[in-house]
C-alpha cells in the first residue's frame, strides 16, 4: 500500500491499534483472554447480523465476572411501525446499540486480549463482517478456539467438531443460559479453563503458541 | 446488565450471609465475583501465606481445609459453605491451607466489598461473628434451615448499643510511660487513651506493658507515644455489641475508643473494651436469674425457662461458645430450682427441723444439660437422733414431693428411674449418705456402679454447702481403704469403646425403637464423661463435676498428657453442641441422632470426637492396668 492511498480511521480503531504496538506477552498466567460469543440472526456470515455479544475474561486460570462486556444490538430490519413498539418494549429488559457503537465497546473492552470462542471463526468472521461495514480493517487479535483446544487433548478423535453442548456435558458443565451470548461465553470460559488445566497436567511449559492453531488449518468455514 | 452476575446471584442468594443481603447488595457482590476452576489435589491457598482481601464460596465439589505441618484435614467444605474468612481480618496469614478433595469450582469475593454491606447489615455480622466465634471450624457447617431465616431477628441483642465506659482514662502525649502505668494503678483500668485537645491519637493496654516494658525494650521513663498503639479505631456512640466485636476481630485489639461523630478526628466519649462485652452478654442472661427471683409461682419459673430456652436456640444458632451457653442455662436452671425450694418451704407447715442441702446428680450435677430433660436430684439432712430420723426424714420427703413437683411444672419432667429426692432412698441423712456409698464402692457390682456414675456428680444447688462437703470426703475415705473401688471404675468406663468404624459400618442401634440411629449420648459423650470423673476421682477432687471443667484440671495437674486432655474435652464440648443442635432441630433430647441428615463435615467432626475417647480410654486401661481384667 502506497502512502497516498492511506486511508485515515476514526479514533475508537487507531485506540484499538495502539494496544497491538508494545511486544504481548507469552507467558499464559499473564495474558488476558476475553471469551466471547454472538448471537446471530442466522449462520451465512454476509447476510446476516450479530443480535448480541457476550464475553468474559479470564486471568491466570481465573474467570473475572467484573471483567465482562454484554450488549444487544439494533436491527435496522426491524426499522417498521409495529416492531417500533415491540422494540421499545424490548428495550425495557436490554439496553440496545447500534452496530457501529456496539462495536466500538466491544473493541474498547477486548483490548489486545487473546480472544477465545467456542467454533471461533464464525464468531469472528461476523465481527469482522460488521467491522467490514464500517469500512475497517479485521480483527488484530488472536483467536483461540475451544473446539480446536479440544482436538489437542486427543481425548476423542472420532470427529473432528463437537458442539459447546457435548462438550459442557462431558466436562461437567451446568448449561444455564444456553443461547444467550453472556451464558454461552460462561459455558466457553469453563471450558477453557478446564481445557487448559489439563493441557497444562501434559505440558508443564505449556504457552500460548502451543493453544494458537496450527498452520495447516481445518476451519469450521 | 451482567447475565453471569445474576446467576451467581440465584446461587448465592440460598446461603447464610449472603442470603441476609438485600437484592442490590448481593448483586454488586456478584458482579465483582471470580471464579476459580481447582482440579482435584491443586491447592487455592497455602497455610503461612499472606491472606488475599477475598474469602471464598464452594460452588461445585468440595475442598478441604488442612493443617500444614501434619496434613490433617481440619474441615471440609461443601456447595454453599464459606471459608478464608480470615480475610475479614485484613492482616496476617493463613493458618490452614485449602485444596481440593475433589474437581471443584470456587467463588471469590472481595472482603473490602462485602464488609461494606455487612456492617451495616446486624444479621448477617451476627452470622459472621459466629462463624468466627467456632473457635476450630472457619465455615457454618450447618447453614441456617431455611425457614428459619425469616424467623424475626429483633430481639438479637447483638442489635443493642454497646455500652462502653465513659469518662475514659486518658492522659497527653508528654505524659512519661511510668506516670501512665501509676494512672492506670491508681484508677484501676486496663487501658490509658492518649489524648490532645480531648482528640483520641493512642492507647496503652496491659498488654503493651506486658510486650514493651516488662521485655525491657523500652524504659519506663520514655514517653508514652513510644509504645502507644496509634491510630486507635474509633466508633461512634451507638456502635451496636455485634459491630464493637467484629471490629474487634477484624483489628485483632480489645479495646475501641468511641468518638462524638465516630471518626479519629472527634471528641474521646469513651472505651468499649472486650470485658465490657463480655458484660453485655451476662447481663442478658443476668436479666433472667433477676426475673426468677422475682417470680412466686412455678407457672411463672415456666414461662422464664421457656424464654431461656430461645437464649439457648440464638446461642447455638450464632455459634456462641457452648461452655459459655452451658454456663448461663446451668445458671438459669439453679436459680429456678433455688426459688422453687423457696416457695415449697413457704408453702411447708413449719421451717425445716435440720440444715439440709438439696443437690442436683448426674448430668444436672455436671452442669451439662442445655435442653430440658428429667430432673435428676437428691436430698441431704444434718444428723438426727436416732428417734427423730424418721420424723425429720418425712419432713423432707414432703418438701423434696413439693420441689419435684414445681419442678416438673416448669418443664422438668420426673425421673422415670425414680432417681429424686421425694425417693425415701435419695433423701438420707449424711450418715446414711456416707453408708449408702460406702456400700457402693465396697461392692462394686453393676448396679452399684451404675449408682456410682450418678450420684458421684453431684452438684449443691440449695440449703448447707458444708453437708455437700462432707458427703464429698465420705467418698474419698471409702475410696482410700478400696483402692480397687477405681479399677472397677475404671472398666465401666471402657464398656463403649469409641466407634471408630464409624463411616464403613454404622454402628447404630439395631433395633427398638431408636432403630438405624446413632446413640451420641451413649456412644460418645457417656465415655467421656465416666473417664473424667474416673481420673478426677483418682486424683482426690470432688469439686468439678462438669466434664469440660474436669479435663481442664487434668490437663492441668498432669501436663505431659494435656493434648489427649484438651483433646477430650474439645471433642465433649463438640458433642455437647451437636447434640443441643440436632435436639432444638428436631424438639428432643438430641441423644439419637439420623447419620444420613449429617452434613459430610458434621460426619468428619464426629469421628474426631471418636479419636479422643479412644486414645483417652487408652490411658484408662493402661494407667489403671485394666487389660488384665478385660
Amino acid at each position: 500500500m502506497s502512502w497516498f492511498k492511506k486511508k485515515t480511521y476514526p479514533d475508537f480503531w487507531n485506540k484499538y491499534l495502539a494496544n497491538f504496538k508494545s511486544k504481548q506477552n507469552k507467558e499464559l498466567d499473564s495474558i488476558r483472554f476475553v471469551v466471547f460469543d454472538t448471537e446471530t440472526t442466522g449462520l451465512d456470515i454476509k447476510k446476516d447480523r450479530i443480535l448480541s455479544i457476550g464475553t468474559i475474561a479470564v486471568f491466570n486460570g481465573v474467570i473475572k465476572v467484573a471483567d465482562n462486556f454484554e450488549c444487544y444490538v439494533k436491527q435496522d430490519l426491524f426499522n417498521t411501525e409495529t416492531v417500533k413498539i415491540h422494540g421499545l418494549l424490548k428495550e425495557g429488559i436490554h439496553k440496545k446499540l447500534i452496530e457501529r457503537e456496539a462495536v466500538i465497546q466491544f473493541l474498547e473492552h477486548i483490548e489486545n486480549a487473546v480472544l477465545v470462542a467456542h467454533h471461533a471463526a464464525f464468531d469472528v468472521a461476523m465481527i469482522n463482517q460488521a467491522l467490514k461495514r464500517l469500512d475497517l480493517p479485521k480483527l488484530k487479535n488472536k483467536v483461540l478456539d475451544t473446539g480446536h483446544l479440544f482436538n489437542k487433548t486427543k481425548l476423542d478423535t472420532s470427529k473432528l467438531h463437537f458442539s459447546l453442548n457435548h462438550l459442557s456435558d462431558r466436562f461437567n458443565i451446568p448449561q444455564h443460559d444456553r443461547h444467550t451470548a453472556s451464558g454461552d461465553a460462561y459455558i466457553t470460559a469453563l471450558l477453557l479453563v478446564k481445557l487448559i488445566a489439563l493441557l497444562k497436567k501434559r505440558n508443564s511449559k505449556l504457552t500460548l503458541n502451543d493453544l494458537l492453531r496450527s498452520n495447516n488449518r481445518i476451519g469450521l468455514l | 446488565m451482567n447475565t453471569i452476575a445474576e446467576r451467581i446471584y440465584d446461587f448465592l442468594k440460598a446461603f447464610p450471609p449472603f442470603s441476609m443481603l438485600t437484592r442490590e447488595q448481593l448483586l454488586e457482590i456478584c458482579k465483582a465475583v471470580d471464579i476459580h476452576y481447582l482440579e482435584k489435589d491443586t491447592d487455592l491457598f497455602i497455610a503461612g501465606k499472606p491472606i488475599k482481601n477475598q474469602f471464598y464460596v464452594v460452588k461445585d465439589g468440595a475442598i478441604g481445609l488442612f493443617r500444614e505441618e501434619t496434613l490433617a484435614l481440619v474441615d471440609e467444605c461443601d456447595v454453599g459453605d464459606i471459608f478464608g474468612l480470615r480475610a475479614l481480618m485484613r492482616k496476617g496469614d493463613y493458618k490452614l491451607s485449602a485444596k481440593a478433595i475433589e474437581e471443584s469450582i470456587v467463588y471469590s469475593i472481595s472482603s473490602e466489598l462485602f464488609e461494606d454491606y455487612i456492617t451495616t447489615n446486624p444479621e448477617a455480622s451476627a452470622f459472621l461473628m459466629s462463624s468466627f466465634a467456632a473457635n476450630i471450624s472457619y465455615i457454618e457447617s450447618n447453614p441456617l434451615q431455611p425457614e428459619n431465616q425469616t424467623e424475626n431477628i429483633q430481639d438479637f441483642f447483638e442489635e443493642q448499643s454497646a455500652d462502653y465506659s465513659k469518662n475514659p482514662v486518658h492522659c497527653s502525649l508528654k505524659t512519661s510511660i511510668k506516670e501512665a502505668a501509676l494512672i492506670m494503678t491508681n484508677k484501676r483500668v486496663g487501658s490509658i487513651i492518649i489524648t490532645e485537645n480531648k482528640i483520641p491519637l493512642g492507647i496503652i493496654t496491659d498488654k503493651d506493658l506486658r510486650t514493651k516494658i516488662a521485655t525491657g525494650l523500652i524504659t519506663i521513663n520514655e514517653s508514652v507515644t513510644k509504645i502507644m498503639s496509634s491510630p486507635v479505631i474509633t466508633y461512634p456512640e451507638n456502635i451496636t455489641v455485634a459491630e464493637a466485636q467484629i471490629a474487634m476481630i477484624k483489628n485483632r485489639i480489645t479495646h475501641l475508643c468511641i468518638t462524638k461523630d465516630g471518626t479519629p478526628n472527634s471528641e474521646l466519649k469513651g472505651v468499649l473494651s472486650e470485658h465490657d462485652i463480655v458484660v453485655i452478654r451476662e447481663n442478658n442472661a443476668s436479666v433472667l436469674v433477676k426475673e426468677v427471683k422475682r417470680a412466686n409461682t412455678a407457672e411463672q419459673l415456666q414461662l422464664i425457662r421457656e424464654r431461656a430456652h430461645q437464649v439457648l436456640k440464638r446461642y447455638i444458632k450464632q455459634q456462641i461458645p457452648i461452655t459459655f451457653a452451658t454456663k448461663i442455662i446451668a445458671l438459669v436452671n439453679e436459680s429456678i430450682t433455688q426459688r422453687i425450694i423457696d416457695l415449697a418451704i413457704a408453702e411447708m407447715p413449719a421451717p425445716p427441723p435440720t440444715s439440709f442441702s438439696w443437690l442436683a446428680i448426674g448430668s444436672q450435677g455436671r452442669e451439662e444439660q442445655l435442653l430440658l430433660t428429667d430432673q435428676d436430684n437428691a436430698l441431704v439432712f444434718n444428723n438426727v437422733n436416732k428417734s427423730d430420723y424418721i420424723k425429720t426424714q418425712s419432713y423432707f420427703l414432703e418438701l423434696a414431693k413439693k420441689i419435684n413437683h414445681g419442678l416438673n411444672i416448669v418443664g422438668f419432667e420426673f425421673c422415670p428411674a425414680d432417681m429424686m429426692a421425694s425417693n425415701p432412698k435419695w433423701c438420707l441423712s449424711l450418715s446414711q449418705w456416707k453408708n449408702q456409698f460406702n456400700e457402693w464402692i465396697t461392692k462394686p457390682d453393676q448396679d452399684h456402679l451404675m449408682l456410682c456414675t450418678i450420684f458421684f456428680d453431684f452438684e449443691y444447688v440449695y440449703g448447707d454447702i458444708n453437708l455437700v462437703n462432707l458427703m464429698a470426703q465420705g467418698i474419698f475415705e471409702s475410696i482410700d481403704s478400696r483402692d480397687i473401688f477405681l479399677n472397677y471404675l475404671g472398666l465401666n468406663a471402657l464398656k463403649n469403646p469409641p466407634p471408630l468404624s464409624f463411616f464403613r459400618q454404622f454402628l447404630v442401634e439395631h433395633d427398638g425403637e431408636h432403630k438405624d440411629q446413632f446413640d451420641i449420648k451413649a456412644r460418645a459423650m457417656m465415655p467421656l464423661v465416666d473417664a473424667a470423673r474416673l481420673l478426677i476421682l483418682s486424683k482426690n477432687i470432688k469439686t468439678q463435676c462438669n466434664t469440660i471443667n474436669r479435663y481442664e484440671k487434668l490437663a492441668e495437674l498432669e501436663p505431659q498428657n494435656k493434648d489427649v486432655y484438651f483433646a477430650c474435652r474439645n471433642a465433649f464440648k463438640k458433642l455437647l453442641r451437636f447434640r443441643t443442635e440436632q435436639g432444638l432441630l428436631h424438639n428432643d433430647s438430641g441423644r439419637f441422632i439420623d447419620l444420613q441428615t449429617l452434613s459430610k463435615a458434621n460426619k468428619l467432626e464426629l469421628k474426631n470426637c471418636f479419636k479422643a475417647v479412644k486414645d483417652i480410654q487408652d490411658l484408662i486401661q493402661t494407667r489403671f492396668k485394666l487389660s488384665q481384667f478385660l
